[in-house]
């Protein structure tokens, strides 16, 4: 390495400022003002970091290019997909920078790079096994989330003991081998078993719970890139990784919170008491139900209205339909604004970027914690698509699986009507008792065709 | 090579460090795009497999390298159109700019 110390000198300078920009790039996401000078940031940064190594004396540029001729050719499309597969891409995306990482490390290992240093063999193998549990995770996460997969938490008994002693055999075969690490056949074994370990790991988690899962493979993606920095002794991958480590993580553990969950129990309780209790649901209580001119005229005569998206609205997509609902109403003097529940959707985030697809402003996009306190004053909360996120059985009800689970207060408007397609429970399997207050319409149809009605309703009558 | 190990870890520790603070204050707004931006920025391990490909050493090592190298590289395409994208359709109804 000493006879390329000039330009050695050179690309790690290139790495510091690439650094650098990563940083900025993720500082400048903090607020939609400032987002994109974020993005430019980060490509520049790519850029400057593949430019820099490119610089590497010695080096056979054919394959490398077809490489990333190949990547960008299956990039492009990929980030040309429709807002409402957003969270199967992000899975995806997962799943291939695990790829990637874990073929590295694959590689590194068969040249024998590592096999002087216990501490090399060590990280190799750490960022393998998160590398192979992140990828085949990931596939699951994506499968599920395309519905090529059932979304329903597959279970079976004695599961968690299953996982726990996957793992424990990866762990405990990579101590083997950095030990001895001639002894080769541990490998196939480490990343055999972390594949399968990723798999079994996922099956069991449900749709609703996809937004925790996807930030911890986001974190987990981070943190075995981070590893390849301490193989590899590269510290753009470190800080790289790291950030992006941490980024996951702190978003899993909002996830989480927003779920009153706790991780290990997103991860291993699988919803499992639900099988249970939801059996019993089976009263038809009576509710009360409208049409859409009866919504239309209730929506004119209101002052203030909040819109509550949920998960519904994402499938119908029905967020074009929604936009031109909040013009309409907006032109007639109604203040109209959206309540976002952390958890809405299938991944962080998820209906915020549906809603500002359809053009709608994102100051009207209201975070749960800061409109929650508005829901007495509000004349008509207008639920479309959201179930659990507003079951008030989580605030009282202590034997329910959601207990203890932030919500959005729409019981307290003075009107509430909501948009389902059946009275089926929804994600969780419970009943919601939401539905049969008093003070609740039911709006039985499909999401878009629903507010499509209330739409002409409100723009024909006049 | 022992300092160098206690470099790499100062280096890691402070990262994460950085990283906490600084996604703790992304509005959850954005934390779509900021999941997609971090993805994008994953894929640095294209250094990893690029230098692998381009040293050469064995065909089985390159095999895996270009594979790696496509993945790697969908990503950070993708992964910048699609946060592009996704920042752009986020507007204000209060004009920003004068």
């Amino acid at each position: 390495m000493s006879e390329f110390a000039g330009s050695q000198y050179l690309i790690e300078v290139i790495y510091l400022i690439a650094s650098a920009l990563f940083i900025l790039s993720l500082k400048w996401m903090s607020s939609p003002a400032t987002a994109r000078h974020g993005i430019w940031a980060g490509e520049l940064g790519m850029v400057l970091a593949i430019a820099g190594t490119l610089l590497h004396h010695g080096m056979d540029y054919r394959w490398i290019a077809v490489g990333l001729v190949l990547g960008s050719g299956i990039g492009i499309p990929l980030g040309m997909v429709h807002m409402t597969a957003v969270p199967q891409r992000t899975a995806l995306s997962h799943a291939f920078g695990a790829l990637c990482v874990t073929l590295v490390g694959t590689a590194e290992f068969y040249l024998g790079t590592q096999s002087s240093s216990k501490f090399g063999m060590s990280v190799l193998s750490m960022e393998v096994i998160l590398g192979g549990l992140t990828f085949t995770g990931s596939l699951m996460a994506a499968g599920k989330l395309q519905e090529i997969l059932p979304q329903r938490p597959i279970t079976y008994k004695g599961q968690n003991l299953v996982n726990f002693l996957l793992f424990g055999v990866a762990v405990a075969s990579a101590v083997y081998l950095v030990l001895h690490p001639e002894q080769k056949l541990f490998f196939p074994l480490i990343v055999g078993v972390s594949l399968i370990f990723g798999i079994l790991l996922i099956i069991p988690i449900g749709g609703a719970d996809m937004p925790t899962v996807i930030s911890l493979l986001n974190g987990y993606a981070g943190l075995s890139a981070a590893a390849m920095g301490f193989v590899l002794k590269n510290k753009l991958l470190i800080i790289a990784g790291a950030l992006d480590g941490s980024s996951g993580l702190i978003l899993s553990v909002i996830m989480s919170k927003a779920m009153n969950r706790s991780f290990t129990n997103v991860l291993f309780g699988a919803f499992g008491q639900v099988q249970a209790s939801a059996a019993s649901g089976a009263e038809a209580k009576p509710v009360h139900s409208a049409t859409p001119e009866e919504a239309a005229a209730i929506l004119t005569a209101a002052n203030k209205v909040v819109i509550v998206p949920g998960y519904g609205m994402a499938v119908a997509q029905a967020q074009h339909k929604v936009r031109e609902l909040y013009d309409i109403l907006s032109k007639k003097g109604v203040e109209v604004r959206f309540a976002i529940h952390p958890v809405a959707g299938r991944m962080p985030g998820h209906m915020n970027v549906l809603l500002a697809e359809a053009d709608i402003p994102y100051d009207r996009l209201i975070e749960m914690d800061e409109i929650n306190g508005d829901f007495p004053q509000t004349d008509v909360a207008l639920v479309i698509g959201a179930n659990d996120v507003t079951n008030p059985a989580a605030r009282s009800d202590h034997s329910s699986p959601i207990f203890g689970m932030p919500i959005l207060d729409v019981d307290k408007a003075h009107t509430v009507m909501v948009i389902k397609r059946s009275m089926s429970p929804g994600f969780a399997g419970i009943d919601n008792p939401l539905y049969y207050l008093d003070n609740t319409l039911m709006l039985f149809g499909d999401a878009k065709q629903f507010v499509g009605a209330i739409v002409r309703e409100l723009s024909g009558g006049h | 090579m022992g300092s160098n190990l206690i470099d790499l870890l100062f280096i890691f520790m402070l990262a994460c460090f950085i990283g906490f603070e600084v996604i703790r204050h992304v509005s959850p707004l954005l934390h779509t795009p900021l999941m997609s931006l971090t993805n994008a920025l994953d894929a640095i391990a294209v250094v990893g497999a690029i230098v692998l490909v381009g040293e050469h050493k064995s065909n089985f090592a390159t095999a895996l390298g270009v594979i790696a190298i496509v993945a790697a590289t969908s990503n950070v395409v993708g992964g910048f159109f699609i946060t592009d994208r996704m920042l752009k359709m986020f507007k204000s109804s209060r004009p920003t700019k004068p």
